[in-house]
């Protein structure tokens, strides 16, 4: 059965500092107008609860920007020492959004060949969601891509009832055991989760409609048609290859190797370094040859592998609907603009949809 | 940040010792590398390790030797930048970090029996090298065996002495093609894809494999089929920038297939309609 328990509102800020004083926390923090980032916190009053997706992902816990693979040490030969990084935190305010890329990152890494650097590091890290109530701005397409309800990936899930609680969904024993050692808490009653599912039901009419006017089932089929649309060329002409998009997304997670000497240049570290599908090099080969010189091509690229390659080999976007790639770009390119746009070329508009 | 050592890491390198060096071209230098007590590093021509030295970093390289040699590999490595130049400065002795070998390689135990056409343009000799010495070392188990070879000027060849032995022998057909002729050059002079309407071959019995520069394909493949080849006997390996040859670093993606894991090696009725690939 599933469990719930309620935490008093009054009771968020001691909550938050008991569990920091045993274990490192992080959540969303103000950082300015409008901009929000994952930080560590020590205490319930540090937090932004009402946040817009963050500047990065929690993504960056799991797969650090840079990250030490292995060290060496040359004067004792070619042979190098692997390593995992990771760090134990309790992540704490993950909206639906953030946690289905946590879900993506998941699979990705797991698939054959496993990495096992994530895959060790993702256990060292409670999740703790947080829920949206209503729409954060208007980037968002969680509707869409079904991502602006909970979908599991947590171990503890907050909703905030709107009436001076907060009610938890305990999801995992590690959850739960949390929950117990830091207190604070009461079972939640009857009319708590009438609460709850009186939120949800207004969540549905809030989240009505697809922020794009398409069905969720037909997007595979519209990128099936949209490969040699010119909407790519518009995107080629205002991209500035900067690879904002990627680095914001929560599932993007292609990567480069590098190796770092240190100053005595006998010691140093091979490490992974968050790379972009945008950036001019990145398909290029060492005769010169490059396999995806256009910006509109690495564009498109970007895309088929939100919506359509995914599909295939995974059986689910890799759109998560947070909206950061458009609210990062430089150039103004929008998801939600360029989707309607694909789905306006090929006549699948469909008003009922969104 | 905490650090934990790890043993079971797919980035784990085996220390691989250079046990001979031979410079081909100007551009071009052979190693053979042998493991730690001389174990096999086992692969399917088409197959390629990533190797590295400490400090300078990885990159992916086609084996060039055959299967059939048990005890060490080689690597045919063109000068072209950091880390290439670091390995043409190594000599015997000296030692690299090999991981892999990586990715799909070519459908060995399906080619049993047929007729192989094999077609390498410029480097792609390198990779090709190794299923031809394979099918020459096991050539009871192959019907006719056809190589022609294009190469943009006779300097440029990579294993001339391999190619005189190989259009001696009776058991082979050995065509060879130069883009410009110098003033020695008593043989053929054109593109390669002029090679091909003078074989001939059976079409339902017959295997191609190509590996060259990105450009040939089109043009090879065209004059394959109009032979009558079917698509899925067209075999040929597709050059991308392998980093992690782990399906996950993103750079050798084409389309919806990573290179490193779903290739290099593909038949062309799997790769036809993807858009990104020839």
């Amino acid at each position: 059965m599933e469990r719930y328990v309620i935490l008093e509102k009054k009771h968020f800020n001691d909550f938050i500092l008991k569990i920091a004083k045993s274990q490192k926390v992080v959540a969303p923090v103000a950082k300015g107008y409008h901009q929000f980032a994952f930080e560590e916190v020590t205490s319930g009053d540090q937090i932004s609860l009402n946040y817009i997706p963050t500047i990065l992902p929690p993504k960056k816990y799991f797969m650090p920007p840079n990250e030490t693979i292995a060290t060496y040490d040359i004067s004792k030969g070619q042979n190098i020492t692997l390593v995992v990084e990771y760090e134990e935190i309790v992540l704490f305010g993950v909206h639906t959004c953030d946690l289905a890329g946590i879900q993506c990152l998941n699979i990705a890494f797991s698939e054959h060949p496993k990495d096992i650097n994530y895959n060790i590091r993702k256990n060292k890290i409670i999740i703790i969601g947080y829920e949206c109530n209503s729409y954060c701005d208007e980037y968002a397409s969680c509707r869409l891509v079904h991502n602006h309800l909970p979908n599991g990936g947590y171990d503890l899930f907050f909703t905030d009832l709107e009436n001076g609680k907060f009610i938890i969904h305990l999801h995992t024993l590690l959850g739960e055991k949390l929950i117990k050692k830091i207190g604070f808490i009461k079972e939640a009653d009857e009319s708590d989760i009438q609460s709850l599912d009186a939120l949800r039901e207004r969540k549905r009419k809030i989240f009505a409609k697809n922020e794009v006017p398409i069905e969720h089932e037909k997007i595979p089929e519209l990128f099936d048609k949209v490969y040699d649309s010119k909407v790519w060329d518009e995107l080629g002409k205002l991209c500035l290859a900067c690879g904002n998009c990627t680095n914001v997304c929560p599932t993007c997670y292609c990567f480069d190797i590098i190796d770092e000497s240190n100053l005595d240049l006998k010691t140093g570290r091979r490490y992974r370094k968050w790379d972009s599908c945008q950036n001019e090099e990145f398909a290029k080969v060492a005769g010169g040859e490059n396999f995806r010189p256009e910006r509109a091509a690495r564009q498109r690229h970007r895309y088929y592998r939100k919506f359509r390659y995914p599909i295939d080999n995974f059986s689910r976007f890799f759109c998560t609907g947070c909206g950061r790639c458009s609210r990062a770009c430089m150039a103004n390119i929008n998801l939600k603009e360029t989707l309607t746009k694909l789905v306006e070329e090929q006549g699948m508009k469909n008003p009922d949809a969104g | 940040m905490k650090t934990l050592k790890v043993k079971d890491s797919e980035y784990e390198i085996k220390i691989g010792k250079i046990t001979r060096v031979k410079r081909i071209t100007a551009l071009e230098k052979l190693f053979e590398i042998t493991l730690p007590e001389k174990e096999c590093i086992n692969h399917v021509p088409g197959q390629f390790v990533v190797l590295s030295r400490l400090g300078i970093g990885e990159a992916p390289f086609s084996i060039s030797s055959s299967p059939t040699k048990l005890r060490s590999f080689e690597l045919v490595i063109r000068n072209v930048g950091k880390l290439t130049q670091a390995l043409h400065n190594l000599d015997v002795g000296d030692e690299v970090g090999i991981r892999g070998p990586f990715g799909k390689g070519f459908p060995i135990h399906i080619l049993e029996g047929s007729d192989l056409l094999f077609i390498a343009g410029g480097i792609g000799i390198v990779p090709l090298r190794s299923l031809i010495h394979y099918a020459i070392d096991n050539r009871r188990d192959f019907g006719k065996v056809t190589i022609l070879l294009g190469c943009n000027s006779p300097k440029n060849m990579l294993f001339s002495d391999e190619f005189n032995n190989w259009s001696k022998r009776m058991d082979l057909n050995f065509e060879c093609t130069v883009d410009r002729a110098d003033p020695d050059w008593k043989g053929n002079v054109g593109l390669i894809t002029s090679l091909i309407p003078g074989i001939s071959l059976v079409p339902e019995r017959t295997f191609a494999l190509v590996i060259g520069p990105p450009i040939m394909y089109k043009y090879v493949i065209a004059e394959l089929l109009k032979k009558e080849i079917p698509e899925r006997q067209i075999i040929i390996s597709l050059e991308r920038h392998m980093k992690c040859g782990l399906g996950k670093c993103g750079h050798c993606q084409i389309d919806n297939l990573y290179c490193c894991q779903d290739g290099p090696v593909f038949s062309y009725d799997k790769i036809k309609n993807i858009k990104e690939s020839i």
